[in-house]
């Protein structure tokens, strides 16, 4: 099962090379990763997607946990949680496909935040399957560049990441 | 005054209450030695290489409960040590590696004797920082200490760029203690998990206690003896865990696992109830987990949340410091009636009756068993026992009846080879009162040899009684049964004379030819109270390990010596190490 794994650690050089060692040496999947501070500059927060079976996640959480960078660790998944995930592509368009890309467009309330004579550049803010549900419905050979954020997430209501269970 | 960082480092030292150092110095720690040349406080100890300071600060630390300290230079200096880095804390012994570094503003340019140390040691220390700046050495130092020292123990490195231990800064005060947001350390369980533990304990028929290193390290001997005595349970413990509880004791059934006896893996095979104490159900343990204890309801006591159901899922889990669990456990199980397992102890007797370490002695050879039983006999079963990795080790382990905890040292996690001789003379320098021997193989012995040169330098006396076999025993004893005997690069054809190698460094050197000799041998060794004695003994080159459990098979398959055919091994064994 696809797993989102929130982790609150300190801001400190190495901790992102800690986490993914952890999941290279014990042969953890990773399907994105995402890092960044928090408002608190001496926090950064980590987003994991990964995998696997609830035991290999519970495996997962616990070695999260005893790094000593680590302050905390949520499988969003387990709780009711907002996910979001930011695509940029690059579709080449020509009269005849341009009017499918619109409609697609519209479809899936994307932004243009770009275009030039022959190319688009695409905006789509979602949750992974709206995006892959999105590129799917692209024609691939017009595809020029495909770059995607991964996965953040948030839990939802009176659930914190930061304070508190 | 100001003080530059170097001194900085060792008056932090100091606070701690460290008292020895092994390491090796080279340019990115000269001011450090510098420093600690004019501190009388610590004793360094000038190792030969630094895989030795790391295993004898090692030793230093099991024999004593001390946290030991290695210091070591940048680039192979810290290279060096990573073997010894990753055998402490595979058996979670608490150790601070102090490394230099070259200066912060080449770091990252290929300097010289430059490698990332803390890249380099991250998956085998349970934390490590660089130092980036001179006003973070004492919280530094006492969060490494910290860090090392609680929880589920390991070794920690603090990576220092030279131009810091250079740099000067009016001190600060050593700090008492130490705040972490990201690292809290478990102790008293929950109390309903020690309830519930209790109710399965009350109702057990067959149970066992199956106790390992945790017990040693969270120095809670007294407790598992108290316990397992309220209870009369019978208990069996793993490598790591030998001398927790008392090896002669009527409860004890010895060691488990793949060179265990065979009434404790049988037990461990028919228990309806294991209580595991600061264990990690390691694959030698285990043996095939599918076939691992069919019958029980398993209570596992466990300061690591992550050991727990890592290997094998049980029932009730207590995360803990095993010495505070066992305690409350003892409390709450005075409130409980428990079952008559008188049944299961004649079922014991039984299993028992089959002497399992039983071996055949023949004329004018010299069995290794019979040199470990020597060994205890001559050590009146008090001595501090290291040893390296092999065959040997395995008889150390099992005829060497060991009573007191911290006194049998070994690779058991890593199983690294050249352990032994630093571990003892480490292990002497924290306990000088205690006798210490090495039990070792000439395989073994030879990736350490050099530290006898340090041995004499700080006059650490170590019995070395190395089971001279001729062979890589224990990769012979594999080829034997699983290779159809083709003895691939397992023989050691040109060995050295052990006498003149121990006469040339100092020491006193005794070769064991004739069983008759053996005894007198090592009672003249020992009373060498002053000398470190290499005791070179021939022993049977064809001797194995008995009983095993062969890889791929269950506790209630071993194989007993001279009983049982070898049974060829299944693919999954194999794949096995
Ligand atoms: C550093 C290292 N290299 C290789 C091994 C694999 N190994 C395990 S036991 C052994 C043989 C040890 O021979 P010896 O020290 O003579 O002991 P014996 O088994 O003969 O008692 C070897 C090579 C190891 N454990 N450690
Ligand atoms: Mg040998």
């Amino acid at each position: 099962m696809r797993h989102i794994i929130s982790i609150l650690l300190e801001n400190e050089a190495g901790a992102l090379s800690r986490v993914a060692g952890l999941f290279s040496a014990r042969g953890f999947n990773i399907e994105s990763l995402t890092v960044v501070a928090t408002n608190d500059s001496t926090l950064s927060r980590m987003t994991i997607v990964s995998i696997a079976d609830d035991g290999i996640i519970e495996k997962i959480v616990k070695q999260l946990n005893k790094l000593i960078d680590v302050i905390k660790v949520t499988d969003l998944t387990a709780t009711e949680h907002i996910e979001r995930e930011l695509l940029l592509v690059k579709v080449n368009v020509n009269q005849q496909t341009q009017v499918d890309i619109n409609k697609q467009i519209d479809a899936f309330s994307c932004k243009l935040v770009d275009v030039s004579e022959d190319i688009y550049t695409i905006e789509l803010a979602g949750k992974s399957k709206k995006i892959n549900d999105f590129l799917a419905n692209l024609d691939a050979s017009k595809i020029l560049d495909v770059s995607r954020t991964g996965v953040t997430g948030i839990c939802m209501r009176n659930r914190n990441l930061t304070k508190g269970a | 005054m100001k003080l530059n960082g170097a001194q900085i480092l060792v008056n932090s030292l100091k606070s701690e209450g460290v008292k020895h150092i092994f390491g090796y110095p080279g340019g990115a720690v000269l001011h450090i030695y510098d420093a600690l040349n004019a501190c009388d406080e610590i004793e360094h100890i000038l190792v030969r290489h630094e895989q030795g300071a790391a295993h004898a600060a090692d030793g230093y630390t099991r024999a004593s409960g001390k946290c030991g300290v290695t210091l070591v230079t940048s680039g192979p200096g810290i290279t060096n040590a990573v073997t010894g880095i990753a055998t402490a804390y595979m058996d979670s012994i608490p150790m601070v590696i102090i490394s230099g570094q070259v200066p912060s503003a080449l770091i990252g340019n290929d300097a010289f004797q430059e490698v990332d140390a803390v890249g380099i040691t991250r998956s085998c220390v349970k934390h490590n920082f660089l130092i980036k700046n001179i006003n973070q050495i004492v919280n530094t130092i006492k969060k490494a200490f910290h860090i090392a020292t609680t929880g589920r123990p390991g070794p920690v490195l603090i990576d220092i760029p030279k131009d810091i231990t250079i740099a000067t800064v009016e001190p600060k005060p050593y700090p008492n203690s130490v705040e972490m947001r990201s690292y809290q350390v478990p102790s008293r369980a929950d109390s309903a998990k020690i309830n519930a533990a209790a109710d399965l304990i009350a109702l057990a028929k067959c149970p066992i206690v199956y106790s390992g290193g945790g017990c040693i390290i969270g120095n809670a001997y007294q407790e598992l003896r108290a316990f397992t005595r309220q209870l009369g349970f019978p208990i069996t413990q793993t490598l790591m865990g030998l001398g927790a509880y008392p090896a002669t004791d009527k409860q004890s059934l010895g060691m488990l696992g793949m060179h265990g006896t065979y009434e404790a893996n049988m037990a461990m095979h028919d228990a309806d109830c294991v209580i595991a104490a600061g264990v990690r159900f390691d694959d030698r343990v285990t043996a095939n987990i599918d076939k691992f204890c069919p019958n029980a309801k398993i209570i596992h006591i466990d300061i690591d949340p992550s050991s727990i159901s890592k290997n094998v899922a049980v029932d009730i889990a207590i995360v803990g410091d095993v010495k505070l669990v066992l305690s409350d456990l003892i409390v709450k199980m005075k409130t409980k009636f428990i079952q008559d397992i008188s049944l299961w102890w004649s079922q014991i007797d039984q299993w028992r009756s089959v002497n399992s370490l039983a071996y055949q002695t023949k004329l004018g050879i010299i069995k290794p068993q019979t040199v470990i039983e020597t060994l205890y006999e001559v050590t009146k079963g008090n001595a501090i026992v290291t040893s390296d990795v092999g065959q040997h080790q395995m008889w150390a382990a099992q005829y060497y009846h060991f009573d007191q905890p911290r006194r049998w040292i070994n690779s058991g996690g890593l199983g690294t080879m050249g352990f032994g001789l630093p571990a003892a003379m480490g292990a002497k320098i924290a306990k000088p009162e205690l006798n210490v021997a090495c039990v070792t193989g000439e395989g073994s012995i030879q990736m350490m040899t050099q530290e006898l040169s340090t041995m004499l330098q700080y006059a650490t006396p170590v019995k070395i009684v190395n089971l001279n076999n001729g062979y890589l025993g224990m990769v012979r004893q594999w080829q034997e049964f699983f290779y159809e005997k083709r003895y691939s690069m397992s023989y050691m054809d040109a060995l050295p004379n052990f006498v003149k190698l121990a006469e040339s460094y100092g020491h006193i050197g005794i070769k064991v030819e004739k069983e008759q000799d053996l005894k007198p041998a090592l009672i003249e060794a020992f009373k060498q109270k002053d000398r470190t004695v290499f005791l070179d003994i021939l022993t049977d080159p064809t001797e194995n390990v008995f009983p095993m459990i062969p890889s791929g098979a269950g506790h209630h398959e071993m194989l007993l010596a001279g009983r049982d055919e070898m049974a060829s091994m299944n693919d999954d064994g194999l794949n096995l190490v």
